[in-house]
């Protein structure tokens, strides 16, 4: 297995945001789910998460709720706010043209 | 929408701070359990598990406090913080606490009592007035010389300048107001009709003066009285407007009240009723002036246009004057007028005042800088007891800018302290000034400090750059803390901590400088003061009295007031005990000017453009043996130089030197005012306006040939002062029972009064110096304990090898005083350049008087040895034995 790649700056709050339009999700269950999703490619660096999701929960791009989780202890759930889904959407765009133009760039021979 | 969700997530981070930091743990030891759950799943052993787990986040302190960091985007929460905890630190150290506030309480208060006396007396002097920022004062010169200004090339001025908005009259003078059987002296001022309109001041009740209300010898006896006056002799009846006051027994109709708060505009008095200029005669001993362009008395001002500079003000009005030159040569030979900044009016106490805070605006600023040496030192040792506390954060995961903006938070906390209490001060002290000032006649001068948004905002901004001087600090020593050196050797490593030992010593030198600076300026001012007080001016002091009987008030004319002259001096003659008594209409050093007149010498050529201009003083018979004036040659004036004989005069030795070359002008011809009066006599300079004037030419005249209604009386006696007054007023009396007399004086006092300005500057020099002295002295304190705390090990060590008590008494002293020793040294060197701005307030001193800085090295010396004493003293008490089992 190739070495976890490291994330792009800025690109975190991208990922996390996108896992939660799925559900909402504690940190332990959203760093999981990237590291899977992207086949144990992107590896989250889990000091650099918390941080993140409390900077993100404080620009009102999500909230927070307390829960259960599956193996019932209680966990802080985070789900996406109808504005954070707006940045999402918005993030997602730009994100695609910004790697379409990479690609462009990197195909031309 | 989205402050919906973030408005309660700020409020409750920022008052449910407990709440949130629960929540905190909780969430990441759920994600730690679930870390550990799946190495143990991996086949961990569950001790394993955990620090596997911990090591792959990173440390939950580090994780949490950056959360932290995160949920405080908002500046204000950080600041809140670090302000409860600065709080906190203050409160457990409430000694350092409040030495520290009250360090920089004087230090800021210091600067903000004079900002606020600078403001008040010299930028914004007359409240209620508009636009001060665009007034200036109007004088006359001639021959370069300052003198007042006529009324009617007032009057002209006011019509052809085009570069003024306005220009009013308000010239001082004082009355007798009579309301009912109490009599008392007023200050007042004679002003322009349009006096009111032009400051934008409008009585509360009445009316101003109406345009012509200035116009017309005594035809409008109205008068505007003050609120203060209104209130306290009036009883502040409502239904004043229209009733009638006597002032020097003229009836006057009150027309108006001004408004609280109103002062008038004449810096250093509180002016209490305003007349029109029509009636000047009342005020002026019966002199009537409007219409002679000869007579300057005037005393005005102008604003200017918006964007008006005082330079092109200043040339416009030479101009009118250079044109009043060519039309009225007789009057106005030699003659321009002059625009001042209001802080410079010359005809009031702001010329006079300005030098002093001049130079007390450095000075405080100098004890600022001592207060910001002594606060910092103090904090520096704070520093290093902290180190710990400081380490252990950042281990715990703070960021050095997190700790850096604590250090200053507590550094504004106690500036901010300062600064509240400074201003405090300065309100206390708002009228402190005045109370350096002599009362004259009753009145008391009025000096008000002001505390508006300009003095806030520059006490304000000296506690900013207090807060970045002190704060940072102490911040500086946190910048080399290495993590792991001072945890391992943990809090008794503080004390050993030496390397910045030259750091406070270099501040301790600071301070003892520039307190050194400020005694030297302290110890040159009071010689000044000595020697101006008593260098001789040229006439006795000690043994005579000057007073003045009001004629005019009680209503005398020239040939009434001649025989009451004769008659009361003849019976003062008599008294037991008085050696001689003379009149004069001026007295030496006083407000009042002296006569002015070009003259004419045979045999003088003046230069072209010279028109040369004396002085001169009308006196009666026995002046010069009543003043003590010594009489060179010729004669003094007698009984027989009358209005029937010929005019004569007796010259002063200057006016010889300049005008006869030196050589016997008894008997010479000179022409006083187009007439040609005989010289009969020779007497020796004295001073004339101030203590410190040059020699200037001078003489006198016969007070019956240029006669004068309202003269000063001189008594020459031993007697004291009560005795001969109640005589005087009793003689006066058995003449004529109406008359009441100015406040007596010994021509002593008079030198006192006039001298009030280096009276002021000492004082308040002084006072800074010895606060200085004080604050530099507990610096050297604090240095030479600290010092003594951290050496107990040598001192120790030095005993066991026999060292004995005064050995390592002498050994601390030594120490100290070598602080000092260098303080001084440096001192002494700022100080041969700085001692010349006392410039003008040194009178026959020199800048580098060498016994006033030897009278300063030896009061900081000697208040060094007595704060070194103390700790030395504790030095020789140390306990060998127990100094080096410490070890």
């Amino acid at each position: 297995m190739a070495k976890p790649t490291d994330l792009v700056q800025g690109t975190l709050d991208l990922l996390i945001l996108k896992t939660l339009a799925l559900q909402p999700m504690h940190g332990w269950g959203i760093a999981q789910r990237i590291r899977q999703v992207s086949n144990e490619v992107l590896q989250v660096h889990q000091g650099a998460l918390y941080p993140a999701l409390h900077r993100l929960e404080h620009q009102g791009w999500i909230r927070a709720k307390w829960g259960e989780s599956e193996n019932n202890r209680r966990a802080k759930y985070y789900s996406l706010t109808p504005d954070g889904a707006k940045y999402l959407r918005q993030q997602q765009a730009q994100w695609k043209r910004l790697s379409s133009a990479i690609g462009l760039v990197l195909e031309m021979s | 929408m989205r402050w919906y969700y973030k408005l309660p997530l700020r409020l409750s981070s920022l008052f449910r701070k407990d709440k949130a930091e629960l929540d905190l743990s909780d969430e990441l030891q759920f994600h730690l359990q679930n870390q550990i759950d799946e190495f143990v799943a991996h086949g961990m052993n569950p001790q394993e598990a955990r620090r596997a787990a911990l090591q792959s986040l990173g440390g939950v302190e580090q994780v949490k406090e950056e959360c932290r960091e995160m949920r405080r985007t908002s500046l204000i929460e950080n600041f809140l913080q670090d302000v409860r905890f600065g709080f906190r630190m203050l409160r457990r150290n409430p000694g350092f606490t409040v030495l520290t506030i009250l360090c920089l309480t004087l230090g800021i208060g210091a600067n903000a009592a004079v900002f606020s006396w600078v403001e008040g007396i010299l930028f914004r002097p007359y409240p209620l007035v508009s636009h001060q920022e665009r007034l200036a004062a109007l004088s006359g010169t001639v021959g370069g010389e300052r003198d007042e200004t006529s009324w009617p090339d007032l009057l002209d001025l006011q019509r052809s300048c085009t570069l003024c908005e306005t220009l009013f009259v308000s010239s001082i003078t004082g009355a007798t107001l009579s309301v009912g059987e109490r009599a008392q002296v007023m200050t007042g001022s004679i002003v322009s009709a349009n006096y009111f309109d032009a400051i934008e001041v409008h009585p509360i009740l009445g009316r101003g003066f109406e345009p012509g209300e200035d116009t017309g010898r005594n035809a409008h006896p109205v008068v505007v009285i003050s609120y203060h006056l209104w209130q306290t002799r009036f009883r502040g009846d409502p239904e004043i407007i229209g009733k009638t006051e006597r002032l020097d027994n003229v009836v006057h109709t009150i027309i108006g009240v001004a408004p609280e708060g109103f002062y008038g505009t004449f810096v250093g008095r509180g002016i209490e009723f305003w007349a029109p200029a029509s009636m000047l005669q009342v005020y002026n001993a019966g002199r009537y002036k409007l219409e002679d362009r000869g007579a300057r008395w005037a005393e005005a001002y102008v604003r200017l246009k918006p964007g008006v500079t005082r330079n092109q003000a200043q040339q416009e009005i030479s101009a009118i004057a250079a044109r009043l030159e060519a039309d009225y040569p007789a009057t106005n030979r030699g003659r321009g007028i002059k625009v001042w900044p209001l802080w410079q009016t010359p005809f009031n106490h702001a010329g006079e005042l300005l030098p002093i805070f001049e130079i007390m605006v450095v000075v405080a600023m100098f004890v600022l800088l001592i207060v910001c040496a002594n606060v910092s030192n103090l904090l520096l040792v704070r520093s290093f007891a902290r180190r710990h506390e400081m380490t252990v954060r950042l281990a715990l995961g703070a960021g050095r800018d997190r700790l850096l903006r604590q250090l200053v938070t507590e550094g504004l906390l106690l500036s901010a302290c300062g600064a509240a209490g400074g201003v405090l001060v300065a309100y206390w002290c708002r009228h402190a000034l005045v109370l350096l000032f002599p009362v004259r006649g009753g009145n008391v001068m009025y000096l008000p400090g002001q505390i508006d948004g300009r003095v806030l905002g520059l006490s304000a901004a000296i506690c900013l750059v207090v807060t970045l001087a002190v704060g940072l600090v102490p911040a500086f020593q946190t910048r080399h803390l290495a993590l792991a050196d001072t945890l391992k050797t943990g809090a008794s490593a503080v004390l050993g901590f030496r390397g910045r030992a030259w750091f406070r010593s270099s501040l301790v030198v600071l301070q003892v400088t520039l307190g050194f600076i400020l005694l030297v300026g302290a110890a040159l001012l009071m010689q000044s003061l000595h020697k101006i007080r008593t260098t001789s001016p040229g006439f006795s002091t000690r043994r005579v009295f000057d007073t003045r009987i009001r004629l005019a008030a009680a209503g005398y004319d020239a040939p009434r007031a001649k025989t009451f002259q004769d008659e009361l001096i003849q019976r003062v003659r008599a008294l037991p005990g008085v050696e001689a008594a003379a009149y004069a209409r001026v007295v030496p050093l006083g407000y009042d000017s002296y006569s002015s007149t070009p003259i004419g010498v045979d045999g003088y050529e003046p230069q072209p453009n010279e028109q040369p201009t004396v002085l001169y003083n009308e006196v009666s018979p026995d002046y010069f043996a009543t003043m003590g004036i010594p009489l060179l040659s010729g004669r003094e004036f007698t009984r027989a130089d009358d209005e029937n004989a010929r005019r004569v005069a007796i010259v002063n030795q200057t006016m010889v030197a300049r005008y006869w070359r030196g050589q016997n002008p008894i008997g010479q011809r000179l022409q006083v005012k187009g007439n040609w009066v005989q010289v009969v006599g020779l007497v020796k300079d004295s001073k004339y306006y101030s203590m410190d004037e040059t020699p200037q030419p001078f003489f006198y005249v016969p007070l019956r040939q240029y006669f004068d209604i309202e003269p000063d009386i001189h008594i020459r006696t031993a007697q004291p002062l009560q005795i001969i007054q109640t005589a005087l007023i009793r003689e006066a009396r058995a003449l004529d029972p109406n008359l009441a007399l100015y406040e007596m004086i010994t021509l002593q006092e008079q030198v006192n009064r006039s001298t009030s300005q280096q009276l002021v500057a000492v004082t308040l020099v002084a006072l800074f110096g010895g606060l200085a002295l004080l604050l530099a002295s507990i610096g050297l304190y604090g240095v030479m304990s600290y010092t003594v705390s951290q050496s107990t090990q040598e001192l120790g060590l030095r005993m066991a090898l026999g060292a004995g008590t005064s050995n390592v008494l002498r050994l601390v002293l030594f120490r100290g005083l070598l602080l000092t020793t260098t303080g001084v040294i440096i001192g002494i060197a700022l100080a041969l350049l700085l001692t010349r701005l006392l410039g003008n307030l040194l009178y026959q001193v020199s800048p580098r008087d060498p016994l006033s800085f030897a009278a300063a090295f030896a009061v900081m010396t000697l208040a060094s040895a007595a704060a070194c004493f103390l700790p030395a003293w504790r030095a020789t008490r140390t306990d060998p034995i127990r100094a080096l089992r410490a070890e």
